[in-house]
């Protein structure tokens, strides 16, 4: 099977550019990522089908030269999906507007402790015996645990 | 039997449950007569579930390509053992999880859930559920996955509340992540196999080059394992479960990430046979499995822990499926029913606690034992199965899993062996942990404890260190602090137990439609260890049907099969 590369350039850049946007903290940019990325994921489906062709309507052409309809059938699908999600994560972005009055994509509540409990507990900043052994006489309930 | 008038049975679940949805969004006026159509949906799925079930046992699976497509043109909707019994199951903690919301929203009349969105939304993400476990096909599968993800949208944001929308938001964008590597592996399946029907996918692979059927295999894997929660994919869960009102995380926490874990174990067995990725999968469920108990250990709210301990214990099941012998594959299905029902009794009876005591925070808990007997052994129960006690279910479960990693003799089999017993110890010291605290202590001694975080006398074990305290062995963080500080302020509404009780504010008594549930699946999780014999025989046979495929395959694809 041969594919266009054309095709295939695009799908890879919108991938790509749809990637980086979702690593951005604003929800709207996350969301803006998310549609290129279903784009390219679309196209994606039309390179799954193979050669162009012929649109596949019963008797109108050679079914020898028509498009595959599957991966189309499939597109259709997807794109009706992420219509739905595109616009839940819209309204979700507003309403995290009308909370906070922004839309950054908040720290996880498990992350956000472990990194304020890094930033102050001296031990994760290096296991060095000869700290330890020098704090060991104050802080007794924590070598005992 | 007539084999046509069964397999008419196979879309049902999936329509009925669409169709209660309409009809329950259509009366949302009129909340009575939804929840009626709620419950009747619910357990004549649970009905025809168990009918499928015996006919699936009896005779072989059942097929139906739906509208009188040819069977590889059409979509067939399939149950064998595994699928039925996953479908029994789904639909009967589905149904005890909706008598339970209707008690709740009966009793509390919670403006943040709001009921006429509740029902139709549960319905949908039961669809969801049912048509995964029934797929026969991987387009259908991605289908139903967007059914169910999209209702646990919906559900997770009710209300819109902060906590609910900082949770929700991560929670969506995950999904949709792995939604798009979905159609990514389907669009990949399909420019290599040709088709999309997972038997027909099945008999072309091995034509594939081996570099080529890997790749489709890793981008499926990752898939799922995304919806299953294995570690490194599983930091969304802990945080976004909790946050979501009782009913719902207990249905999400028995169901969805099993719905993952169910389509890893039919890619491996049906479609790769071939290809266990035993190393991979069982590192990846080591992970899973210890560093999920140790979460749950650090946590100090029981929403949060029993979500970390649903992670931990993931682990064991993807420990199965990674043996790839059949007894590695029957221990895990014997696992995954357990788990189902263990997890969703454990979430309700937490929620029965929140409605008792305000709160599931382990900072103003205490005195449970006393005050709420029933709740204690609600709790207590589940709590040691979970960790594995015999001869509850999940002993069973676990010693089935650590028999067939002990049969396998591989070095690696080995130390799952060990890291699941050791997962075991870890999980009884979380939930002991919580029972001490929780529902053995006094509410006095809980208030004075919490109080002295912030504020500590002559006699108490703390020390502060930047923005966190130590206390013996635990180490509280800022949250902790704060939440501490908050039943100190006069003005703050948020009360500890103690303080509820010496108001004489604490909710009134439960309903016995949350009850009634709760006792309900804890029942059913200690009636599996009563039939564990038989069910054994059955997941046996199960394991045997996937591991050979011959059944399966035959069943879908009568004319090509091998």
């Amino acid at each position: 099977m041969s594919v266009s590369l054309t095709l295939v350039a695009t799908c890879g850049f919108l991938v790509g550019t749809g990637v980086f946007l979702m690593l951005e903290r604003s929800l709207t940019r996350v969301l803006v990522g998310l549609v290129l990325l279903s784009n390219g994921v679309n196209l994606g489906f039309l390179v799954a089908g193979g050669e162009a062709g012929e649109a596949p309507f019963y008797g109108s052409a050679d079914p020898a030269d028509m498009a595959d309809p599957l991966p189309q059938a499939l597109a259709l699908t997807a794109i009706v999906i992420t219509l739905g999600t595109t616009a839940f994560l819209l309204a979700l972005a507003h309403r995290s507007w009308q909370l906070h009055g922004h839309d950054e994509v908040q720290d996880d509540v498990e992350d956000a402790a472990i990194r304020r409990l890094a930033v102050a507990d001296e031990t994760s900043q290096g296991y060095d015996l000869d700290d330890r052994e020098d704090r060991s006489g104050d802080r007794p309930e924590e070598d005992a645990g | 039997m007539n084999g046509l008038g069964v397999t008419a049975l196979l879309p049902l679940p999936v329509l009925l449950s669409l169709l209660g949805a309409g009809a329950a969004l259509m009366l949302s006026g009129r909340p009575s007569l939804q929840r009626w159509i709620s419950v009747l949906v619910l357990s004549s799925v649970v009905v025809i579930a168990g009918v499928l079930l015996v006919t699936a046992d009896r005779e072989g699976p059942q097929v139906l390509t739906l509208g009188g497509w040819p069977e590889t043109l059409g979509i067939s909707l399939v149950a064998d053992r595994l699928a039925a019994l996953m479908l029994l199951v789904s639909a009967i903690v589905t149904l005890a999880v909706l008598v339970y919301s209707i008690g709740q929203g009966i009793t509390d009349d919670d403006r943040e859930a709001p009921v006429s969105i509740y029902h139709p939304t549960f319905l949908v993400l039961v669809a969801g559920v049912s048509n995964a476990f029934l797929a026969g096909d991987l387009f259908n599968l991605f289908v139903s996955f967007e059914m169910l993800l999209f209702a646990s949208y919906v559900l997770l944001t009710l209300g819109g509340t902060t906590a609910r929308v900082r949770a929700g938001t991560i929670y969506v964008v995950v999904n949709l992540m792995s939604s798009m590597l979905f159609l990514v592996s389907i669009a990949a399946v399909y420019a290599a196999t040709g088709t999309l029907n997972l038997a027909q996918v099945a008999m072309r692979v091995g034509g594939l080059p081996d570099g080529v059927s890997l790749v489709l295999q890793l981008l499926l894997l990752v898939t799922f394992a995304i919806k299953a929660a294995v570690f490194p994919l599983s930091l969304w869960l802990p945080d976004s479960y909790p946050t979501a009102p009782a009913p719902v995380t207990a249905v999400f926490a028995g169901l969805l990430t099993k719905v993952g874990v169910y389509a890893i174990l039919r890619l491996q067995t049906l479609v790769f046979p071939d290809s266990p990725l035993t190393v991979l999968l069982l590192v990846a469920a080591l992970l899973t499995m210890v560093i999920g108990a140790l979460g749950a250990i650090a946590q100090s709210d029981i929403k949060r822990m029993l979500s970390f301990t649903l992670v931990s214990h993931i682990g064991y099941m993807i420990f199965g499926i990674g043996l790839a012998t059949t007894a590695g594959v029957s221990g895990a299905i014997f696992y995954v029913t357990h788990h189902i029902t263990i997890q969703t009794a454990l979430f309700l009876v937490v929620g029965l606690v929140e409605a008792r005591a305000g709160s599931t925070s382990l900072l103003r808990l205490g005195g449970l034992a006393r005050l709420a007997p029933l709740i204690g052994v609600l709790f207590f129960v589940p709590a040691m199965n979970i960790a594995g006690i015999p001869p509850m279910s999940g002993f069973l479960g676990k010693t089935g899993l650590l028999q067939a990693g002990l049969a396998d003799g591989s070095a690696l089999a080995l130390v799952l062996v060990g890291a699941g017993a050791l997962t075991s110890l870890l999980t009884l010291y979380a939930v002991a942990k919580t029972w001490a605290l929780a529902f053995w202590r006094s509410p006095e001694q809980a208030h004075e404890m919490t109080t002295a975080l912030v504020d500590p006398d002559d006699g108490s074990p703390v020390e502060m260190h930047g923005d966190h305290v130590h206390m013996g062995p635990v180490t509280y963080g800022p949250r902790d602090i704060e939440t501490a500080r908050s039943l100190r302020a006069d003005d703050d509404p948020d009360r500890d137990l103690h303080q509820l009780l010496q108001q004489d504010a604490l909710p009134g008594r439960l309903s016995v439609l949350m009850t009634g549930p709760a006792i309900a699946l804890v029942a059913a999780s200690l009636a599996l260890t009563v039939v564990g014999g038989p069910f054994y025989d059955y997941t046996d046979r199960a394991a045997a049907d996937l591991q050979d495929r011959g059944p399966y395959l035959s069943a879908v694809l009568p004319e090509a099969s091998p």
